[in-house]
């Protein structure tokens, strides 16, 4: 039964909001506002129960000991940490700019550096993975992008940055990206749908 | 109404009709699509999963609900509901991580729908739907752990992800465990290419329910996909023509 309604409600208020975006019709349009209006309320919600959960589960990591659990500890120090001063001084006060800047942003960006260096040696170990054709090209594709990209000692490369990038880069791979973003969105279509249809229901419709 | 809404109208009407059509006609029998190596494996995978009692490990990435991402989060949801379905005579549950809190609250509620059905209304222990993290790298950092120490045997990465999927690959590969992922955002799809055991390409992403649990549904989805995207290789060509002609 909680399903079956769960799944009504939800059929209904993805009709309601398809239909107004196609049809002007005043009522329709007013209920489609109001049912936006609810799902960016409830997205803010998720969000605090999301913390919540995120909480929930380094909490039992620290209490059963788990390995990592002392970096449980620091997560949710920091993040009870972070949370009383953001109540206390507000987002944008130079408190929260300081933990923002000189903590969050260097972390974050010190994992990119490592990402650079994780992707080079896939990179490396992609013709042993997938020893065929498409790895060929997309080894070569990155390698012509990054000559006439990369800022090298005695400038650039004047064939590879000024013929040969642009043509890969604006000629062969925006014409294979249209056609993946084409695919993708026939396929969102469809996927929309479906959950519209009631076949997918991520709304706990059992 | 105007004449693009008209036409976007006239595109979601027909696909809701062609869609319920095909679903009817193919209730009994099941259309042959492309085999698609990664999903073998991955069965395989599930398989193996349920006989030495390691977990699945399904990562839904950041797509938020209210944005354009959150297809992509669906069809992630949607695979975890059959995948959760598939292994549920396995002593463990799969876990679910994500970026996004809509997606860690709606994939807690999938799993739980799931375990109870398989259990007749047993006791679901909610740790198994995780929010790791609120930024890219965050969620990436976040769901190492657990990629790392609850014995995972396997990886399906399915939803929006962004570069920061690289680290969650370069980890699984590093713990020997098997991988599939797909993004919808390209420049992750590159990096995914480059460095995912079994990486899926453009709509491969929505197609995995389907090739993991054969539904009418979903096999006439898979269908209505292949009609439009033939509409509109013929509209792309007639477009050309007709530039090229002086037309347009």
């Amino acid at each position: 039964m909680k399903g079956l309604i769960s799944t009504s409600v939800a059929i209904m208020a993805g009709l309601i909001v398809l239909v107004g975006y196609f049809f002007q019709i005043p009522i329709l349009s007013d209920i489609r506002n109001l049912i936006l209006d609810w799902a960016v309320t409830l997205a803010a919600i998720m969000v605090f129960i999301g913390v919540l959960n995120l909480l929930s589960i380094n909490n039992s990591r620290i209490q059963t000991k788990q390995k990592g659990g002392f970096y449980s500890l620091i997560l949710v120090i920091s993040l009870l940490i972070t949370l009383i001063l953001g109540l206390l001084f507000k987002p944008g006060h130079p408190v929260m700019n300081f933990i923002f800047y000189s903590v969050q942003l260097p972390v974050e960006r010190s994992l990119m550096a490592l990402l650079a260096v994780t992707l080079l040696l896939a990179s490396i170990h992609l013709l042993r993975r997938q020893p065929n054709l498409f790895s060929v090209i997309f080894l070569v594709t990155t390698l012509l992008i990054l000559l006439g990209t990369a800022p090298l000692p005695f400038g650039v490369l004047p064939f590879f940055s000024d013929i040969l990038r642009p043509f890969v880069a604006q000629v062969l791979a925006a014409a294979g990206a249209r056609g993946i973003l084409l695919g993708i969105a026939l396929a969102t279509l469809t996927t929309g749908l479906r959950v519209l249809f009631g076949v997918d229901r991520p709304y706990g419709g059992q | 109404m105007n004449w693009s809404a008209m036409i976007a109208f006239v595109l979601v009407a027909g696909s809701a009709g062609l869609l319920l059509g095909f679903a009817i006609l193919r209730r009994k029998s099941s259309p042959a699509f492309r085999e698609i190596p990664a999903f073998i494996r991955l069965r395989k995978a599930i398989g193996r999963a349920v006989e030495d009692g390691s977990r699945l490990h399904v990562s839904l990435g950041r797509g938020s609900l209210t944005s354009p991402q959150g297809a992509a989060g669906l069809a992630g949801l949607s695979a975890l509901r059959r995948l959760a379905d598939l292994t549920s005579t396995s002593d463990l549950t799969p876990i679910a991580t994500s970026g996004e809190p809509s997606l860690a609250v709606l994939s807690q509620d999938v799993l739980q729908a799931s375990y109870q059905e398989a259990t007749a209304g047993g006791h679901f222990d909610t740790s198994g739907a995780r929010l790791t993290g609120l930024t890219p790298f965050s969620y990436a950092s976040g769901t190492l752990p657990t990629l790392r120490d609850e014995h995972i045997s396997a990886n399906i990465l399915l939803g929006s992800f962004g570069v920061e999927a690289g680290l969650l690959t370069d980890a699984a590969e590093r713990q020997n465990s098997f991988l599939l992922a797909a993004s919808d955002y390209l420049p992750a799809q590159a990096v995914l290419y480059a460095s995912a055991q079994e990486p899926l390409i453009g709509e491969e992403l929505y197609a995995v329910s389907e090739y993991i649990h054969h539904s009418p549904m979903h096999a006439a989805s898979l269908s209505v996909q292949d009609i439009l995207r033939w509409v509109l290789i013929v509209c792309l060509l007639l477009g050309a023509l007709l530039k090229l002609a002086g037309l347009l």
